[in-house]
């Protein structure tokens, strides 16, 4: 199953990894990305795996485990 | 012969097509070829976190190590396209190989525009991983810079050279620079903050010349004044990479023009994808050329997907989309930001650096600007892509002032005394004198009104 990781430190907040999947991904109130679920379905991997490409800073990353 | 998809131009549009072919299952070879030999690369921190010195390559590579080869995608490095041919399917490239395609997806992107001053080492632009090599190597303390252009990119050279320890002047014919983007009285808001930042400005003046003088420049403006540097930096746009269609056949015009799934030539087997591409915009009526990072992603997963799977239904790009990180404060914009549309304010009182201004028509949301106000950018985003009300959206932003993350910290001496960033952030929005009355027991209410503040 993918895992999803987000190195806070890195995130802008951007935010376009909250718009390509908004069931994984929001902004806080500081402008830094929440996780909303670590683990995805294999069925939405590939959404994940967008929102991760649509991130200009590289603050995330998908794992299996 | 093996069937191909062949992408000219290895920046984040070429690059973003490959993997979302890849992830829509496409099985055949891909091909990636810029004339840039040190790609991919990233540019976004090319004026930022690697102009500052804090990134270094490996930090914003578009393929990290070994991705390239996972993917099955080659790489050609150092070659440059310089025709096509679509009835044959073969692009030429330099010192004359020609390669056959099935789908050949365009990416060549945008260059500099040239400084119309050009005076070696001393006059630089500022687009590929070598320019800003070039200038960080320049970029040292005590230097006083030049940037001729009060744009994106010149805002972001403005501030890094700031944070290096240059004395910057930044000029512009225009008043205030960005209102070409977000109407005169965001632009003229926007205009104030490097003034707060340390860096000085003359808005409302061309530069006529740039000239060597000793061992650096001078500049003249249109009013007379001689500005003497040591160097300049000139960000006055770009110029899409299409010379090299003229003859192909393709529609070009300032960008190859393409309809809304960003197909070049009507059968599917050209596209065009990021700042190069004319897309047609049904929400706009007209083709437009967008030069965002987010577009240039957007439209490489639709016209990846599409590829792939030519009988699905692909990811249509979403509203514009950029930000940029100027002046100790984050800057996004979405939708349309125009001039002739309504707008109003919204403050939080608790961070009076924060700010957004949501732009409307009709009742309905058309876009946002957002200063260091991420939540509330996303907010509009999401709002733009249901065509929400614009109440509804400012009812959201309403909520989001004085809850415990949204105002957790009003400013204090302490923070003002920090590092200049920070002092930046902090001062953004208001005077001194009206941010001190925020207090943290005072609950933050909604600040909404039409215009922006008489006397900042
Ligand atoms: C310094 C800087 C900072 C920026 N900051 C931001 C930001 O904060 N936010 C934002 O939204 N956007 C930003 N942008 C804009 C963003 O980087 C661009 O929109 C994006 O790079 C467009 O990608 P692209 O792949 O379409 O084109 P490009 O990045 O221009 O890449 C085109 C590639 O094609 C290659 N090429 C061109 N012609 C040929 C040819 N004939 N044959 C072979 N190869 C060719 C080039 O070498 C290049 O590698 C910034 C741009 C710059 C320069
Ligand atoms: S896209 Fe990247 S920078 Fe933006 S909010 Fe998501 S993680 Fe942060």
């Amino acid at each position: 199953m993918p895992w999803v990781k987000a190195d806070r430190d890195l995130c802008k907040g951007y935010g376009n990894c909250a718009m390509t999947d908004p069931d994984v991904f929001d902004v806080d109130g500081d402008g830094t990305v929440l996780v909303l679920r670590e683990s995805v379905p294999e069925a939405d991997r590939s959404r994940v795996e967008a929102a991760v490409r649509s991130c200009p800073v590289s603050a995330l990353s998908v794992q299996d485990e | 012969m093996a069937r191909s998809a062949v992408i000219i131009g290895a920046s984040v549009a070429g690059v973003r097509t490959a993997q979302a072919l890849r992830a829509s299952g496409y099985p055949d070879a891909i091909t990636l070829v810029d004339q840039d030999p040190l790609v991919p690369y990233d540019r976004p921190p090319l004026s930022k976190q690697f102009l500052a010195g804090a990134w270094t390559t490996d930090d914003f590579s578009l393929l990290p190590a070994g991705q390239a080869d996972r993917l099955g995608v080659e790489i050609l490095r150092g070659r440059r396209a310089v025709s096509l041919d679509p009835g044959r399917r073969v692009v030429e490239l330099s010192g004359g190989a020609a390669l056959a395609y099935d789908v050949l997806v365009v990416a060549t992107g945008a260059r500099a525009r040239p400084s119309p001053w050009p005076v070696p080492d001393r006059v630089f632009v500022l687009r590929t991983l070598s320019d800003a090599r070039a200038l960080r190597s320049a970029l040292r303390p005590g230097r006083r810079l030049i940037v001729i252009g009060g744009g994106f990119i010149g805002a972001e050279v403005a501030t890094t050279a700031r944070d290096r320890g240059l004395s910057v002047t930044v000029v512009d014919p225009l008043v205030a620079p960005l209102a070409r983007l977000v109407g005169d009285k965001v632009g003229r808001y926007l205009a104030r903050l490097p003034g707060r930042y340390g860096v000085e400005t003359r808005f409302g003046v061309a530069a006529e010349a740039v000239v060597a003088d000793g061992a650096g420049l001078s500049a003249r403006l249109s009013d007379g004044e001689v500005i003497r540097a040591d160097l300049a930096v000139v960000g006055i746009g770009t110029v899409p990479n299409d010379d090299w269609l003229s003859r192909s056949g393709l529609v070009v015009d300032d960008g190859v023009v393409c309809d809304e799934r960003g197909r070049a030539d009507g059968t599917g087997s050209v596209y065009a994808v990021g700042d190069v591409a004319r897309w047609y915009s049904p929400g706009h009526g007209c083709h437009r050329r967008i030069e965002h990072w987010t577009s240039a992603v957007d439209q490489a997963a639709c016209v990846g997907q599409q590829i792939a799977q030519p009988a699905g239904t692909p990811p249509l790009p979403g509203a514009d989309y950029v930000w940029s990180d100027q002046y100790g404060v984050t800057v996004q914009l979405a939708g349309s930001t125009h001039a002739t549309l309504e707008h109003h304010w919204v403050r939080d009182q608790l961070r009076p650096g924060r700010l957004a201004i949501l732009y409307s028509k009709g009742g309905l949301l058309r876009g946002g600007v957002t200063v260091d106000w991420p939540r509330a950018i996303l907010a509009c985003r999401r709002a733009l892509a249901r065509r929400a009300p614009v109440a509804e959206v400012s009812r959201t932003l309403a909520g989001m002032l004085g809850s415990p993350s949204g105002a957790a910290q009003p400013r204090t001496a302490a923070a003002a005394g920090g590092r200049g960033n920070h002092r930046a952030r902090s001062d953004a929005g208001k005077d001194a004198s009206e941010t001190e009355t925020a207090s943290r027991s005072l609950r933050a209410k909604p600040d909404v009104v039409p215009e922006p503040g008489k006397g900042r």
